[in-house]
This record gives C-alpha cells, structure tokens and sequence, in this order.
C-alpha cells in the first residue's frame, strides 16, 4: 500500500487546481477513533441508471471501529451504496477510499481482499456447499495451497485445511452455529442464512463490514441478538461495520452514526438522537406511512 | 459429508466393474460384441466424469467435449505412429511394457494438447458472465471436426509431416483428411483404461474436496457472492474447465488407439450430446451416476441389436430407469450404505 502511484498529471498546476475546497465528507468519528485514519471516505459519490440519478453527493467518512447506520425510505439508493462500495456497479462519479487507497479501477474480488466484506440484502449463500464450507470460502484467500497440492493431499493441504476448519468453527462458535457446521446451507432456518452470511463475510478478514438488512425477516427475540453480535464482532475484530436497516430499534440501539439517505442524496447525518430529532428526517422517512 | 464419502463408492464401482469384465475376459464366456465394447465404455465413462466436472460441478454448459475427445485422439495416434516410426517394427511383439509405455506418452501428450486448445477457448468466453461457452464449445467441436478433414499427417525418411494437400502425401500415412488415421497400432488395453479412469477419479474428486473445488462450486452457486469474498472467479472456471478438456483429451488417445482406424466424423455434435446425456441422466454432479450411465448407455444400443424390433423401446424403458435410479435419494443412499449410515443431513 505504501508504493508510490505515478499520478495522471503530477504538475505543473493550473490555477483551477490550485484553488482550496472543502473535502466533502464533513467527517467526524468516535473519540476512540480520532487518531486513526478513516478506514472508508467517499467524495462525490454518485451513480446514474441511465437517466435515473440513484445515488448523488454521497459524502461519507467511516472512524477505524465505528458502527454506522445507513437509513432511508425503500428505493432511496442504500444497497446501491452499497453495490458502490463493493464494486458490483463502477461508479459515474467520485472517489471511494478504501484505508486511504483509492479503490478505482479494483474488481469486487480485489476490493474485497482490500478490506471490504458484505452482505446481501437478498441472502446469497453457496446453496449446495455445508455451513463449513460456506465460511471457508470467505477464508479462501487466507488458505494458502494450490490446485497441485489439493488433489495430491500434500502435508500442506491437511495443515492448511486443518487451519480453515479450525478457524471457520470458531467464526460459527460467535453466533453458536458451530454444530451446524456440516448441515446444508440452504436447509438452514432464514435467520440462521443470515447469519452464515455475516460469519462468511468476517472470515475475509475485512476492515469494514457492510451488512445489507441483517434482521430482515428475523422475529424480534433474534434481532435482539442480532444486535448483541454485531456489536460483539465490533468488539472482537476491533472492525468498523456499516449497516442498512429498517428497524429502528436495532438502529437507534447500536449505531454510532447515522446517515439518512432520501432520493439517492444524504440528508441528515448524525447520532441517533440527533436524527431522531431531525425535522427533515422525520418528513421524509420516519414521519411517513411506514410505521417504524 | 457426503461427497468426501462418496469417493471410495467410486473407487470401489470401478474395481469391481474391472474384475468382473477381466475374470469373464480371462474365461473366455465374454461376446465379442461386448468385448470390443470394454475400452469405448471406459472412455466413454471417462468422458462422463470430466464432462461433469464442467456440467455439475462449475455449473458451465459445454456442447463440444467430443472436441476435445477429437483432440486427444488424433494427437494419441499421430505420436504413436512418430514413437513407433523410430522403432523396429517387431519391438513390440510381446512386449507389454514398451506397449505401455507408447500408451502412457500418447494419452498424456493427448491430454496435454487437449489441455491448451480449451486453455484458448477458455480464456476469452470464462471471462464473459452468461451461456457463451455452450455456444462456443459447439462451434469448437464442429471447427475442429473440419480442420481435421483438410489435415494430412504422414512420415517419410525426414520425419514426421503436416500438411493441407492430399497431395503431398509421401511415405506412411497417418492422417488422411476426411478418411481420418489409418494403420493404428491397437495398444490400448481394458486394464489400462481402468487405470486412466481411477485416476481421472483420482484428481476430480481430490480437486473437487479441496480448495479450489470449493471455490469452483461456489462460483457456480452464487457467482456475486464468490466475487464478493474475493474469489477470482475466470481463474476457478478454466481450471475446471481446463482440467475437463485433459481428460476428454485422455480419454480421445485411449479411445483411438484401440482401433486400426478412425475417423473424425466419430467425434462431432452427436458424440457431445451423447456424453451430456450420460451426464444429466446419471445426475448432474453425481459422478457415480455418470459412471453407471456411461456404461450402460453405451453397451446397450450394441446389445440390442438382437432385440431389432423393441430395440428403440428397451432403450427407451433404460433411460427412465437409469433417470429415477441415480437421481433417487433413497437409491443413492442405498449405494452409500455400507460406509456411512448417518445420512440425514440438515433434512427439515
Ligand atoms: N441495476 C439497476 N438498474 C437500474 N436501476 C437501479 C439498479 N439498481 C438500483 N436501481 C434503482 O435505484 C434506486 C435505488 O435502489 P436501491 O436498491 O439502492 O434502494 P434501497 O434503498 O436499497 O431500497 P430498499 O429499502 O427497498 O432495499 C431504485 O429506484 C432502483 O430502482
Ligand atoms: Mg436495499
């Protein structure tokens, strides 16, 4: 990461680029982060489908172990946020920084050995693979054998092996689904699928974990551990985590920060009493039809 | 688990279906109708098994592994006839080692040859996120079908020769265009087939338990979600994809060489689909299935031959048969009985 990038245009400067801007994030983190750099910042984010503007201006500056809410109206461009991040869709404008390195022209797979990990809104698991095999995946890139020592089973298959599978129970153990291990991922109850996503996404060893509605579909004694866990992973891994929610006891319960998005645009940002108290917030999402 | 288990099942299916054919070989109460059917069922079983690799196990559609098979063969008969130039023509009368060992180089060099052409089809269309292969690999098989009627091989005094022109031919003719390879020197045996075969199951099933295999399973179960735990999903493709085109290739050069002549209208489409119906008949990823299907689907039209009227209809009444056994759960589990009784995995 410390190699020296030959930039597009080193210099001489014009007068345009001397002129000083504001960085947009207008970030501010937890006391305990202050002196670490931010794990994630975007600036001038933004994605356009064809004519439809999804998301614009997102300005957003993540501290080293902060729990971030990501909250807003159905349609208002929170997963695609996250499909940003993560590089399912090239953003049409702005930078993403990933632990200040700028994740531009980077694939999914390499954005994630980056440091990013996620999960998906509607849950994506490896359907004929067991539990076990599902976490080692997400350990794939810290197993290291090839294809040569796989099928010749050499010392270093059974070692490396014994290691995934060590490491992939322990990572099972967080949300007690260690004894699921060899069961089927798609026999798993709905809210046990979730929560192999999470585990899956961990084992990549990420620097932020992005979970897209992780208590969809959970009944409220499940969110209620849900919430326990991410703030226990949080703890552990010592990881930031940003999260998509509509529940907002969930939210307003573990999130540091919040940020409302509305239209594909930020408009609040903040702690949760803060966007709790929000006017604008309010009108546009809490104060809406749907019931909270 | 289930599929580290099922591994000796097909070991031991491959043994047994050796010793069987070898003890009536050996007292002489096997047809000959049947005998000359031993090495084709092998490598059609061969063909089954890689083919499934791509087709169940990466989850990728390929029309064209007889393409492959074309590949390996030719390649099998064109080094046979260029180790077999170099040597006094009674070298090897009796002797099964040197036998063997021709064997072993052709069907290697034919895996190897088999390998690259589909490292070069791969490479452009694994990239691409759709059914682009099935096209392709069908075109890949007809292309190669043609290429190898326009193609001349032979040796004289300088050596070994290709060429376009009929013409040119000169000295002993291994390939012969349209009329395929002449003159092969029939050293493919049933016990060496069944060797290949245990090792082609060797290396699917040891790659399909480890890492990699892993990675190519889950790249066809949730492509998105592979990427996003940092799977680098075109590499996990071709080497499934590659690895499938050796052992079609392998299988070609056991094929050939079983036969004083050979033509590449053998390999075309229809030999492709035949090899895809081995495989979805047999269960798609289920490599036992592709075993029990190869093998009787290829000896059967043979056998029935007898029955001319109700040949379509047994036929028929068979592939059914097989479909509901090798696709039944409660069948499966019965193969699976003696090794592992706990089979009620995750059921809800
Ligand atoms: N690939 C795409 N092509 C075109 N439009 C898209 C695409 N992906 C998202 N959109 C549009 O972008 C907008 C934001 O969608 P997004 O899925 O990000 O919403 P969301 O905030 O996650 O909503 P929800 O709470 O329902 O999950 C929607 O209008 C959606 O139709
Ligand atoms: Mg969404």
């Amino acid at each position: 990461m410390s190699d020296i990038k030959v930039v597009e245009k080193p210099g001489p400067f014009t007068e345009e680029e001397k002129k000083l801007v504001n960085v947009p994030s207008d970030t501010f983190v937890t006391e305990r982060d202050k002196d670490k750099p931010l794990v994630l910042e975007t600036r001038h984010l933004g994605i356009d489908f064809g004519g439809l503007t999804a998301v614009d201006e997102f300005n957003i500056g993540i501290g080293a172990t902060e729990i971030t809410g990501l909250i807003g109206p159905n349609g208002a461009g929170k997963t695609t946020v996250f499909n940003l991040l993560t590089k399912v869709y090239e953003p049409t404008r702005g930078t993403i920084l990933l632990n200040g390195v700028d994740t531009h022209g980077m694939n999914p797979a390499s954005v994630n050995k980056a440091g990013i990990a996620r999960t998906f809104q509607n849950i994506r698991l490896f359907d004929k693979l067991t539990v076990e095999e599902n976490v080692k995946i997400g350990l794939h890139n810290r197993t290291d054998y090839g294809m040569f020592t796989g099928i010749f089973r050499l010392p270093k298959y059974w070692k490396e092996e014994k290691k995934s599978h060590e490491i992939a129970l322990e990572l099972l153990d967080i949300f007690g689904m260690a004894d699921q291990a060899d069961v089927r991922a798609d026999s798993l109850p709905y809210g046990a699928q979730r929560r192999l996503e999470i585990v899956r996404a961990l084992a990549t060893d990420p620097k932020i974990l992005l979970l897209d509605e992780p208590a969809a579909g959970m009944n409220p004694s499940e969110t209620e551990e849900l919430m326990k866990n991410i703030a226990k992973i949080r703890d552990t891994f010592g990881i930031a985590v940003m999260l998509i929610e509509h529940d907002m006891k969930l939210v307003m319960g573990i999130c540091e920060v919040i940020a409302v998005l509305n239209f594909g645009k930020i408009i609040a940002k903040g702690t949760p009493t803060e966007i709790r108290n929000n006017p604008q917030v309010i009108e546009a999402y809490l104060g809406s039809k749907k019931d909270e | 688990m289930k599929r580290s288990k099922n591994r000796f099942v097909n070991y031991i299916i491959v043994l047994v279906f050796f010793a069987v054919f070898q003890i009536l070989l050996s007292t002489g109460t096997l047809s000959s109708l049947l005998k000359g059917q031993l090495i084709p069922i092998v490598s059609y079983m061969i063909m089954a098994v890689s083919l499934n690799l791509v087709v169940g196990i990466s989850g990728e559609l390929s029309l064209g592994h007889a393409g492959f098979m074309s590949v390996g063969a030719f390649t099998g008969v064109i080094v046979e006839a260029a180790l077999l130039s170099k040597m006094d023509p009674s070298a090897l009368n009796g002797n099964m080692g040197m036998q063997m060992m021709i064997l072993a180089v052709a069907i290697v060099i034919g895996a190897a040859v088999a390998a690259v052409a589909g490292f070069l089809i791969g490479i452009p269309v694994l990239r691409l996120n759709g059914d682009y292969l099935a096209i392709v690999t069908l075109a890949f098989g007809e292309i190669i079908k043609n290429l190898l009627y326009c193609l001349y091989v032979y040796i004289d005094d300088r050596g070994l020769h290709f060429s376009l022109d009929p013409n040119s031919l000169n000295g002993t003719t291994v390939l012969n265009g349209p009329m395929g390879a002449l003159g092969i020197k029939k050293i493919s045996t049933f016990a060496a087939g069944c060797v290949l075969l245990l090792i082609v199951l060797f290396i699917i099933q040891n790659l399909i338990n480890s890492k990699s295999g892993r990675a190519i399973m889950a790249i066809r179960d949730n492509r998105i979600a592979a990427e996003a735990s940092g799977l680098h999903v075109t590499k996990y493709k071709l080497m499934a994809f590659v690895t499938s085109a050796a052992m079609a290739g392998a299988a070609g050069a056991l094929y050939a060489l079983n036969y004083s002549t050979i033509v590449p209208k053998k390999f075309d489409f229809n030999t492709s689909i035949l090899v895809l119906v081995f495989v979805v008949l047999g269960g798609i990823g289920n490599m036992t299935g592709s075993l029990i299907a190869a093998a009787l689907l290829t000896v059967l039209p043979e056998m029935l031959r007898e029955f001319s009227t109700y040949r379509m209809l047994i036929y028929a009444i068979v592939l059914i048969t097989v479909m509901l056994l090798t696709n039944n759960a409660k069948f499966k589990a019965f193969l699976n009985g003696p090794f592992h009784k706990e089979k009620k995995e995750g059921k809800e």
